[in-house]
Parts: C-alpha cells; structure tokens; sequence
C-alpha cells in the first residue's frame, strides 16, 4: 500500500513536468500546426538559466535558499525562455510561415541541434549538479517519503496551469490565440495581427518549457545540455496522447504518461518502458485519431 | 537527352523475352564479377615513413551523452603528449595525436578508424574509452594490423578482437568480480540489489559478472531493477529494490546517473551501501549527490589521492594544465599515451608489427595508474582499489588483487 | 538502343556497369574514401525508398530507421550465426550468400513494414508521423531487450562483405525501382494520393493500398540498406537506430526537394560528404552542421536542387 501511494506520488511530480512541457507543444500546434522540435532544448535552457542565476545570485551575496529567492529564479528563467522562444520563432519560422510544415519541421529540427549542441560548447559537456533552489527537506509520512521539492513541483505547475487557463479563456489576447488558432486567416480578417499572436503563444510556450526545466532540475538535479531529449519526447507523446492543440488534453495526457512510466518503472518490464508509452499511444490514436480530447477536424472537400 | 523521356513498364511480349535474357545475362556477368573481386579486398594501407612526426590516432566521444568520459580521456592524453614531446619525443621526431570525435553515438566508431588508418596513416591508435564503440573500431585495426590500446574500455570482447587490440585497464569480469567478492568479504553482505542500465553494453556486463561471483560465493540477488539510458527517476526503481531489503545495493553506471541514485536512494531512506563500478569515479558524483554520496564504494583505476611518487607529479601536473583535477580516465588516457611512446622506441621503429610486438611484451612497466604488465589476453594486469566517499573526499579502503 | 530495353532500363544497366568497373579498381582507393563512399551508397538507398513513402505518396513516416534496423540485425544474423548452416546451400560462396541474406533482411523489414503500416495508415499528417515514430522506437527497444542478438551490446564482429559493388549496385537498383514503379500506369496513383487523398478516394483508387505498398516497398528497400550498413560497419547497435537517424534520412529527402528522384540523390550524397568534411572542425562540426541546414531551409525551402526545368523555362520566355 504505501508502495503504491510513493509511486502515485511520484508519478504525480513527473506527470505534472510532462504537462507543462506539453502545453507549450500543444499551443505552438494550435496556432501554427507544426511540431516544434526545438522545444525541449528551450526546456534545457531554462534549468541553466536557472542554474547560471542561483550561482550569481549565491556570488552577490543574496540570501539563497528561501522561497522567495526561488520563485524570482523560477520566473526570471521562464522571461529568459519567453525571450529565446520568441526570437526563434522570429528568425527561424517567420520566414517560412508560407512553406510546407515539413519545411518548418526540419528548420526546427535544426535550431534544436544548434540548442543541443551550442549548449555542449558554451555549458560544457558534463552534468551539472543543479543547486537546491527552493529548501528542500524530506517528509516521511509513515514510511511513505516525500521530498519537499516534489510538492514545489505540484504546486508550481498547478498554478501556473490554472494561470494559462485563465489567460486563454479570460483576457483578450487568450480569444485572440483562439481565434487564430480556429482559423487564422479569418482572424486577421477581423484585425486580430496574428504575428504579434504567435509571437506571444510561442512566448508562453517557451515560458512554461522553462519552468519545466527548472521544476525537472529540481527534481532531478544533474543537468547537462542534452537533457532535454527524453523528457521532450514523452512530453510530446502527452500532447498527442491528449489531443494535439487541446490545452486541457495536453494536462491529462503529461499526467496519464507520468503514471504508466513510473507504474512501469519498478517491474520487470521497466526497460521497456519508453515501447509500452509509444504502445499506449499508438493504442488510442487507432481508437480516437484526433487523441483523446481532441476535436476531429472535418475534411473539407 | 536521357532524363527527358519517361519509362513505360508495358512491352509487348516479343520485347519482355528479350528483355528478361539481356538481364539474366547482365546478372551472370555481374556476379561473376563479384565472385573475382571478394578475395582481395584487404588493399589501400600505406606506410607511415614518409611523416615527420609520429602520428597516433585517438578516438572518443568528445560530444554527446559520453562526452564527460571522452574529454577527460583527451585530456590525460594531451598531458602526456606534451611531456613526450617537451622531452624531445622520439629522438628528435615530434608525436603527433589525430582526435576525432564519435559523438557518443553507435555506428560512428568505424569509418572513424578507417579515416586515421587510411588517410593519416597512424601507427597506432588510442581506442575509446566506451566499450561499444572501441569494439567497433577495434575490427577495423585489427583489419588492418594496427595496434589499438583503449585507456578504459573495460568490456572483454574488446581485446578478445585479435592480437592488436591492448588495454591498460582492468576488465568487467575483474571489476564485477572484486565488487562481488569485496561485497561478501569486507561487507558481509547476503542479500545485494542490483540496479541495471539496461540499453548499456557496460552496466550489463558488469552486473553479469557480479551476479556470477556473488552466487558463487553464496551470495543471493535480493531484487534486480533496470532502466534506460537517460532516465532521471530512479525512484521507482529504488522502491521497489527497498521493498526486498537488500543489505548493499549494486548499481554500476557512469557518474551522471550514479549521482541521482545515491541522492534518490537516500530521499527514500535507502541506507544501505550503495556500490558502484569504475564509472562513477568523477568530481561531478559528490556535487551532483551532495551528501548522500557518503558511504558510496567504488573501484578507481587511480586514486587522486596517491601518495606514490608519479601518481601525485601526474595531479599536479594536469591540475595546472586544465585547472581542475584528473579522474582516473584521465589517468588511463595519460598512461596509454606513454606506454604507445614507449612501445614505439622499445620497437625501434614505426612499422605496425614490431610495435605491436613492443606492446605485446610490455613487463612491469610503470605508469601513474601502477605498475602494469600486459597478458596474454593483451588486458592488463594490475589490482584494483576500492574507495569509499568521505566528507565529499575519495578515502581508500583496500586494493583487490587480480 | 536495342529495342527491348527501354531507357531507364539502359541508363540502370549502365550504372552497374559502371559500379563494377569502379569495384575492380577499388583496391586503388584509400579503405576512408571507399568507406564515405559507401555510406553515401547506403543513405542514397535510405534516402530514395523514403522519398517513395514521404515524398512521392505524401505520408509522413519518422521510422525508417527501425526498418533498416530490422533488416541488418536480420542479415547479420543471417551471414554470421547461421552462417554454418546456410552457406553450404550457397556452396560456401560469399557472392551468392551475401545477397540472399540482404534479400531476406529486405523482406523481413518489408513485414515489419506491412505491421506498422497496417493499423497507422489511417491516420493522417503528423498523427502518422508520431505513430511511426513510436513504431521506430518499439523496435529499438524490442533489439535492446532481445539477448539473443547481444542486446544493449548489440552485434559484433559482422563479416565485411559490403563493397562498392553491392552498395552501389542495390543503390541503383532502388532508385530505378522507384522510379519504374511511379512510372508505371499503376504508380501514378502514389502521386494522386500525394496530391489530394480525397479526390483520389472519389477516382475509385483504393488510397490505403497505395500508401500499403508505398510503406512496405519503403522498408524492404531500407531494410537492405541495413544489411549493407551492418556489413560495412562489422558491427551494429540498436542505439545506433533511433529517431535521429531517421530524422537524418527525412533531411536528405526535404533538402532533396521530396519527391524529387535526382535531387533527393544529390541531397543524400551532400549531406554524407558534408559530416565528414565538417570533421575539420572539430567541436564546432555539429553547431555548423545544425546553422548550415537551418541556412539551407530558409534560403531554399522548396529543396536545393530545384530550378525551373527547362519546359518552364522556355514556357516564360514564350
């Protein structure tokens, strides 16, 4: 029993990682319709925006270790990917906004190897020990053991869903991304600049992959620059799993996918973990194609 | 003219007979063709006489998930061709290393080697610290009769590639074994867990050895957990081996994924001995476990804090070369490059037989990762010691003979 | 021209022609440039049977290096463990065995191929993409758990048996396939599912079949490119056939102009030649290499080696 409820918890933490990973997937495919391959190496880049800050702030003498030191952390790292998200889309995507999206795909494709690889220059190759940004200490509820920075987790990603819900359905430009993202050359008819939309989804996006980075790091505090492969990959299996362009659907399918791999983990099936997360994705696109909350887009003929 | 028309695939059937009889014919020429050439296809090798300097080939993995491995590897290596070469190298001729990167990636290993073979005409090459991808390069040199010494490719299939590949680190057998035996002996250990990355040729060899010494000695598997390559979680894992109480837990790997199981295991009140392989040896384990990587047992190849004579000269030398300390790759990578050097002059000439002959009857030589003679199996012969994590310092336990 | 063959059959018999005289003087090439020389083979066969799949019949596949997976571990199991008990069925030959293994390996990939493609050929765009993706790294996972080919160690010690005769060989054979198959009456319906599915659907033209046998000739063809791989390389990995290397063949088919014949061939032999002349660099070789392809897209979007033909041309000089 308390097993299972440790391994609920942990598939709580890294389902709540892969959800935030995934909206940024999902809402770079809502407006634009394409998979934006470089997003898991802006994932990357917010942990050592975060890991390059924590070791400035700790050199000026700030006091390290509170929670408000963290959050400011957290959110200057998530301004640093909203930053970089934006100038990628601008330099590297605006320009083919006309082509094919395989066109775009390989160009992300592209920009992802410069992240990844760029990064072994400038970082350096070797993993990183990240520094405990928020305090950290280990809860021990009758033999079931929390780390308090899986808690940091929940709450962070919880809020800053609930904050990009209220963004998305509640404030003007959230109708304006929906509009462009139902039909964008119907919403420039209607004066909605869709360019200053994009730039500001891609914006979000790049902000929520940066948080990830941090909360991952935190979790998990080895970082190096091509960390941000796997947990990309599932994170983009979540969105698809979900329904790709479903904000809600990219939050169930990042947590469906954190339960099946950590309940995969501690078997003796765990190495093959990563075919049964494809198995099970593959399993509900031949049921429900468009995912599991996504809409069916009806073929215009 | 030719591109301008589109084929058809319709004939009539007059023209399909003829067509099917100038193909046949066409194939029985081709094949014949092929059947001539298949015997004599060693040629392209070219002698090294007309350089310089003294070319050795190295590959490893400078980028990629290895990278760490590969570049302090490199590092070592430097060091000693620098020292080589400020002393004068090879009366008069200068050494001269050729690097190039496999990216960490499978497949990658061999045309590298073919390049360095065939185009910078090495005498000898400096293999991989990986054993997959030393094991790929090592065909190719033994192909062509090159010699390969790998500073740390542990695996045994390596050097089982034929008479030209050598190595100056222990085996996976060894290491798995001294592990198990050092387990039983010094812990008292019964039950072990043992904790796999499975997609490495590395971690499941060493587990394998281990297993196989830990049952003989009447040891018992308590629980055996596997993972991925690039898996941060290990939580899972380690509930599920906590669950079998195990008295000392096994989990060879490289250092990235060693500092997160240490950290992990102790989040989830895991106190039992952690043991690891070769791999987990880098300064990157303590800051990435912090205080959890206390207690950890491991074997070195060397230990940063040797009071043999050479060994510290070595530290001291590369701390102030790359401002930070040497593993024990590094010390590997440094010691391959000098017994090739040696080997060379101890041969008398660059010709690929008589240095591989150099290499083959090296006895007693003294390098900074110990003294070390070279079997028949071309693995080399040396103790290894164990250490145990203190205080963020690698303190010495006991050395394990071969 | 003799009356019975048609050009294209000429211009293929030609090129082998011409691959066996280079074979016969193969022993004059330094072991590098005949092994860069065969990987460009190799990737021309990848790069030709996926433009079948993604650029002539317009479905996005992101797994074709689990097919090619599946043909080299079955070609290397083939001339290497079974080996004793099959050659003699060959007469010990080298030159007859190799080929049947590579043939089988074909085949074996080509069933893998009619797996997948089966039940994710019905979805569309980027759902098949990831669908095949997954599939890709299924098999990966499947080769790491399998012990019986060396698992995590993979397979080593692989006979050398690739030359530039079989390489280049069966790459000409799978471009001239290729080409004959969509020129064929048959085959123009790839083009009319690439085109517009639902029309083509409305033409009565059975659309899943052609995706079928676009997939599955695609996987045949990949899985002899890897047995040739693994017989160049004495030795393969299942790590060595993940998801960036069909990435890999996807950049040579897009740079090539999808759905170009000539281009896509001109784009596998640039990218192959490019790596290794990037190796000059060092460290810096995979930064250029990613702000060179990044350049490349955003210069020439529609494939490098697209100009107007020469009808266009003097249709806007009219």
């Amino acid at each position: 029993m308390t097993e299972l409820l440790q391994q609920v918890i942990n598939g709580l933490s890294m389902g709540a990682i892969y959800a935030l990973i995934a909206l940024g997937y999902t809402m770079v495919y809502g407006v634009l319709r394409f998979i934006n391959f470089a997003h898991s190496d802006v994932f990357m880049l917010g942990a050592f925006v975060a890991y390059y800050t924590a070791r400035a702030f700790g050199r000026w003498g700030f006091v390290m270790g509170g929670y408000l030191g963290g959050i400011a952390i957290l959110l200057l790292s998530m301004t640093a990917c909203a930053v970089v998200g934006i100038v990628i889309e601008r330099l590297a995507y605006r320009p083919l906004r006309r082509r094919s999206t395989l066109t775009v795909l390989i160009t992300a494709i592209g920009v992802s190897l410069l992240l990844q690889n760029g990064g072994q220059l400038v970082f350096g190759v070797n993993p990183k020990a990240f520094p405990d940004i928020f305090p950290s200490s280990t809860l021990n509820l009758g033999g079931l053991v929390i780390n308090s920075n899986q808690l940091v987790v929940l709450g962070v990603a919880i809020a800053l869903l609930s904050a990009l819900h209220w963004i998305v359905q509640h404030t003007r430009i959230g109708t304006a991304m929906r509009a462009v993202s139902f039909n964008a050359t119907a919403a420039s008819l209607v004066g909605i600049d869709t360019n200053r939309i994009i730039s500001f989804t891609f914006g979000m996006g790049s902000a929520l992959a940066g948080a990830g980075g941090v909360l991952y790091a935190m979790n998990y505090p080895s970082i190096e620059p091509l960390m941000g492969n796997s947990p990309g990959l599932k994170a983009f299996i979540a969105a698809v799993l979900g329904g790709i362009g479903s904000l809600p659907g990219a939050a169930l399918g990042g947590m469906l996918l954190g339960f099946v791999e950590t309940g995969v983990s501690g078997t003796r099936w765990s190495t093959f973990r990563d075919a049964i997360a494809f198995a099970i994705l593959i399993g509900i696109l031949l049921f429900r194609p468009a995912g599991l909350l996504g809409r069916n887009r009806v073929e215009k003929v | 003219m030719i591109w301008k028309g589109w084929p058809e695939l319709g004939f009539d059937r007059h023209s399909r007979r003829y067509s099917r009889i100038t193909w046949l014919l066409f194939a029985g020429c081709y094949l014949s063709l092929v059947g001539c050439r298949q015997e004599s296809k060693t040629g392209g090798l070219a002698t090294t006489n007309n350089v310089e300097s003294i070319r050795i080939g190295e590959f490893s993995s400078l980028t990629g998930p290895l990278a760490g491995l590969g570049q302090y590897t490199h590092m070592g290596v430097q060091l000693a061709l620098e020292e080589i070469n400020a002393a004068g190298g090879l009366e008069g001729r200068p050494f001269e290393v050729l690097a190039e990167d496999t990216g960490s990636k499978a497949g990658t290993a061999a045309p590298l080697v073919r390049k360095l073979i065939a185009r910078d005409h090495v005498v000898a090459l400096i293999g991989e610290g990986a054993s997959g991808r030393c094991l790929e390069g090592a065909y190719v040199a033994q192909g062509a009769g090159i010699p390969l010494v790998s500073p740390a490719a542990t695996d045994p299939q390596v050097t089982a590639v034929g008479d030209c590949i050598f190595r100056v680190c222990y085996t996976d057998p060894f290491q798995g074994t001294v592990m198990a035996k050092f387990a039983r002996e010094q812990l008292k250990a019964k039950r072990i867990g043992l904790l796999v990355d499975a997609s490495s040729s590395y971690s499941v060899g060493l587990v394998d050895f281990f297993k196989k010494r830990l049952l003989a000695d009447g040891g018992e598997v308590a629980g055996e957990q596997r993972y991925n390559a690039g898996d941060k979680d290990f939580r899972a894992q380690l509930t599920a081996l906590k669950a079998t109480h195990p008295e000392a837990i096994f989990a060879p790997c490289y250092f990235g994924d060693a500092g997160l199981i240490l950290r992990q295991a102790r989040e989830l009140g895991l106190t039992t001995p952690m043991l690891g392989g070769d791999g987990w040896e880098a300064p990157e384990l303590v800051e990435i476990a912090g205080l959890a990587a206390e207690g950890a047992l491991f074997p070195v190849h060397f230990s940063v804090s040797s009071t043999v004579e050479s060994s510290r000269h070595f530290v001291e030398q590369f701390t102030q070369r790359f401002h930070k300390p040497p593993t024990g790759v590094s010390a590997l990578g440094y010691d391959t490059m000098k017994l090739i050097a040696d080997s060379i002059r101890r041969a008398g000439s660059t010709d690929k037989t008589a240095v591989r002959e150099a290499l083959r009857s090296t006895k007693n030589w003294t390098g900074v990762t110990g003294v070390l003679t070279l079997d028949e199996e071309r693995n080399a012969r040396k103790p290894a010691t164990i250490v145990r994590v203190e205080q963020g310092r690698l303190v010495f336990v006991t050395i394990v003979e071969p | 021209m003799p009356s019975w063959l048609n050009r294209s059959q000429l211009l293929l018999m030609a090129t082998l022609a011409v691959v066996g005289i280079a074979q016969s003087l193969s022993g004059r090439l330094d072991s590098y440039i005949l092994s860069v020389a065969m990987g460009v083979g190799i990737n021309i066969i990848l790069a030709s049977s996926l433009n079948l799949i993604n650029g002539f019949t317009g479905q996005f596949s992101l797994g074709h290096a689990g097919f090619m997976a599946v043909g080299a571990y079955t070609a290397a199991v083939l001339t290497g463990r079974l080996a004793p008990q099959w050659s003699p069925l060959f007469g010990g030959q080298v030159f007859l065995l190799f080929p049947a293994a590579l043939i089988v390996g074909g085949i074996v990939a080509a069933l893998a191929g009619a797996l997948v493609g089966a039940p994710s050929l019905r979805l569309k765009g980027d759902y098949l993409a990831i669908v095949t993706l997954g599939f890709g790294e299924i098999i990966k996972v499947i080769f790491q758990n399998l012990e019986f080919v060396g698992g995590a160690k993979g397979l080593n010690g692989i006979p050398d048996y690739s030359n530039l005769l079989w390489v280049f060989g069966t790459a000409a054979i799978t471009v001239y396939t290729v080409w004959a198959l969509l020129n064929s009456s048959y085959g123009r319906g790839f083009l009319a599912v690439a085109d517009d599915e639902i029309a083509a659907e409305a033409m009565g033209l059975n659309t899943t079949r052609y995706k079928m046998v676009a997939f599955v000739v695609g996987a045949f063809f990949a899985g002899i490119a890897g047995g040739l791989f693994a017989h160049l390389n004495n030795s393969i990995n299942p790590s060595g056939f993940d998801f960036n290397k069909s990435i890999e063949i996807v950049v040579m088919v897009i740079l090539g102009g999808m759905g170009r014949h000539i281009g896509v061939i001109l784009a596998a032999i640039l990218l192959t030649v490019l790596t290794e002349m990037l190796r000059e660099f060092g460290d810096y070789r995979m930064v250029i290499y990613s702000v060179l392809l990044i350049l490349l897209m955003l210069t020439r979007p529609q494939g490098l080696f697209i100009w107007p033909t020469r009808k266009a041309a003097r249709r806007q000089n009219a």
